[in-house]
């Protein structure tokens, strides 16, 4: 960080602290973690259940649905298409739910302190 | 004896160096071009902010398909059937939390490495200290698997066998490794990086489509292939499934839990990827970045997925563990399989290139965690006076971490490159990414809390795999002949990992410090991105 950038950083201080407790970041925060914290345990818990069916269900992931495509295959490629899913959702989802306010706060901060 | 000259057999040396000569020149070119503008430190780390989101996504998955998941995986798949496969599921869901949790929020908070991101609100000498360390170890381990992954390929494609001869490779690696580092810097190496991972995935992608094609582009007569070749009956079968590798024992059930957790959780600690993230100029840049990367590295892991099988069916297990380089040597004699020297060759070549782009990456990052966190911010406390100095640091740094990668590779030459891949992973989910969750997402996230969950979670990880039977103990151990472990997992992340996220939330909670308004601006800076570090113009 630059001194300039330092200075300009301390004397708006209170500014961040004002922006922070204004509903409109509080809505920008809201609806990110809105978003990501149950998305993520979504995912990760998706990906555990995975994990333990090819760990302790050898039988049932070998099982052949269709010539030598197993269950586990399946279960694996799903793994592939949930990733880009949930990809496609959330860049969708950033671009009409987050950046709107985002850039709105920043327009507002870099106004005010330059 | 008969595996091993069928491993050498139409192998044409001089052509697989020619082909491996011109990349390095084409590349060597590209990073002297790309270091004309590189004077400040934001150049060298950061190569200006100036690359755009498909590039530095197209550079992300350059860095990120190492040797360890295109000859490793590959290998493992072919050689494991199903449990290799975990590997590239882990590896790809993994990047879920880098852009979901981390990406963004990370830009727009630091400048250069995650020190920046954990000193934003915290006593910086201790922080930084505690980054660089960690992002060292990370880098080291990691460092040393792309390196031995070198010494296999050697072997395989030069017909080098003698150990003195695949150590001059290496060295050759590490040396060409640091001239892309110390001229071209970030810039260059990501260029190497963009470039290498057009070749890798175009040339998976090749083979992809004339292993279907033999099997008249239908993946289940792959499959019948390798169940084939591999003995057909119960044995062969048992590649369709998962538990070959890890199913025999509780024990090892618990290390394949271990190592999808690992997997799945390290890749968003990595610092050689968080670094990626500062080249691009706003934080929506690296949201389209970490899209670019999901998408490629999808698509390449399910390439993996048909040439693992692929290699199976077409060169066959006893064939691949036989010839020199073993299980990583699937991938280059699928290769030769298909298209005889030419092909090998060039996959060959695609392999090498694999290996400098990600080995020039690690070192750029170790350097720059080191020259930006220690020198500038620990010896100096943040004056340094000549603006060069720092970058001048950088520069040496990277020639000693260059020295220590060629003289670890050479010692950790014949080692399974996948499973050291997989120790990084480890340390970098067990120390870094509780350290940045906490501090990015919990306000009450202090000093105290970020150096337990970096130091315990490093220390932790490291003293469960020294103790591990992946080091001592049995006959595929690291150092043979001893027995001094008394941990049973070769994975330690699923007790390594959950520890660390005690241990900072138990040191956050037992120390008062709490900055209100650093906290506000971290805040306000991390979602909005007010002040983040623009592009230099050139």
């Amino acid at each position: 960080m630059s001194s300039a950038e330092r200075d300009v950083a301390h004397e708006a201080e209170t500014e961040w602290e004002r922006v922070q407790a204004s509903p409109e970041f509080a809505q920008l925060r809201k609806r990110l973690r809105n978003f990501v914290f149950p998305v993520s345990a979504i995912f990760l818990l998706w990906y555990l259940l995975f994990v333990l069916l090819a760990d302790y269900a050898h039988g049932f992931m070998a099982t052949k649905v269709a010539g030598n495509i197993t269950v586990g295959l399946i279960f694996g490629l799903l793994q592939f298409v949930s990733t880009f899913v949930i990809t496609g959702l959330y860049v969708r989802y950033a671009n009409r739910r987050l950046d709107p306010i985002s850039d709105k706060i920043r327009g507002d901060i870099e106004g005010v302190v330059k | 004896m008969i595996n091993l000259a069928a491993g050498v057999e139409g192998r044409n040396s001089a052509l697989n160096i020619t082909i491996f000569a011109v990349f390095v020149l084409i590349t060597l070119v590209i990073v002297f071009r790309a270091s004309r503008n590189s004077k400040t430190a934001s150049d060298y780390y950061a190569a200006g902010r100036a690359f755009t989101g498909p590039q530095n996504g197209i550079a992300i998955s350059g860095d990120y398909l190492s040797a360890a998941s295109f000859l490793g995986i590959a290998g493992a798949i072919a050689l494991n059937g199903y449990d290799g496969f975990l590997y590239s599921i882990g590896f790809l869901v993994a990047w879920l939390v880098a852009l979901l949790l981390v990406a963004e929020l990370l830009r727009n908070t630091g400048k250069f490495t995650m020190g920046d991101v954990l000193a934003f609100r915290m006593k910086q000498r201790p922080v930084r200290a505690a980054a660089a360390v960690s992002t060292l170890a990370v880098s080291f381990f990691y460092l040393l698997a792309q390196m031995a992954g070198a010494g296999g390929l050697v072997a395989l494609l030069l017909g080098i066998e003698n150990k003195a001869g695949q150590s001059l490779v290496i060295a050759v690696v590490g040396i060409l490794m640091i001239i892309y580092v110390l001229v071209g810097g970030m810039k260059g190496t990501t260029w190497v990086q963009i470039i290498k991972a057009v070749l890798l995935i175009a040339g998976a992608f090749v083979m992809t489509v004339w292993v279907l094609g033999k099997y008249g582009f239908n993946l289940s007569s792959v499959l019948q292939g390798a169940v084939d070749k591999a003995g057909g009956g119960a044995k062969g079968e048992a590649l369709l499934g998962p538990g070959k590798q890890y199913g025999s024992t509780g024990t090892s059930r618990l290390d394949f839990l271990s190592l999808g957790i690992a997997l799945v959780l390290g890749t968003a600690g990595l610092p050689h990827v968080l670094m990626r993230f500062y080249t691009v100029p706003t934080a929506k840049d690296a949201r389209k970045s970490v899209v670019w990367a999901i998408v490629l590295i999808g698509i390449f892991y399910l390439f993996t997925l048909v040439l693992g099988y692929g290699a199976g069916a077409l060169v066959g297990p006893q064939a691949i563990s036989g010839a020199p380089g073993g299980v990583n040597s699937a991938a280059p004699l699928l290769a030769q399989e298909l298209g005889g020297p030419l092909l090998l060759g060039l996959i060959s070549a695609v392999a090498f290139a694999t290996i400098l782009a990600v080995v020039a990456g690690l070192t750029i990052t170790a350097s720059a965690s080191f020259a930006h966190d220690v020198y500038a911010n620990v010896i100096k406390k943040g004056k340094v006076d000549d603006p060069n100095a720092e970058v001048k640091v950088a520069r040496i740094t990277a020639l000693v971490i260059g020295a220590v990668a060629i003289a670890g590779g050479i010692l950790a030459n014949g080692q399974n490159i996948a499973f050291l891949v997989a120790l990084a992973f480890a340390v970098a989910a067990s120390a870094n990414l509780p350290t940045i969750l906490y501090s990015l997402f919990w306000k009450r996230f202090n000093t105290q809390g970020a150096l337990w969950s970096i130091y315990g979670g490093l220390a932790v990880t490291i003293i469960l795999i020294v103790f591990s039977p992946a080091v001592s103990g049995t006959a595929k151990s690291m150092i043979k002949g001893a027995d001094f472990h008394w941990f049973p997992l070769e994975n330690p992340g699923l007790v390594s990992i959950p520890v660390s996220f005690f241990l900072g939330w138990l040191g956050a909670r037992l120390s008062k410090e709490y900055d209100a308004k650093k906290y506000a601006e971290m805040e306000v800076r991390s979602l909005t991105g007010v002040g983040a570090e623009k592009a230099v113009p050139h």
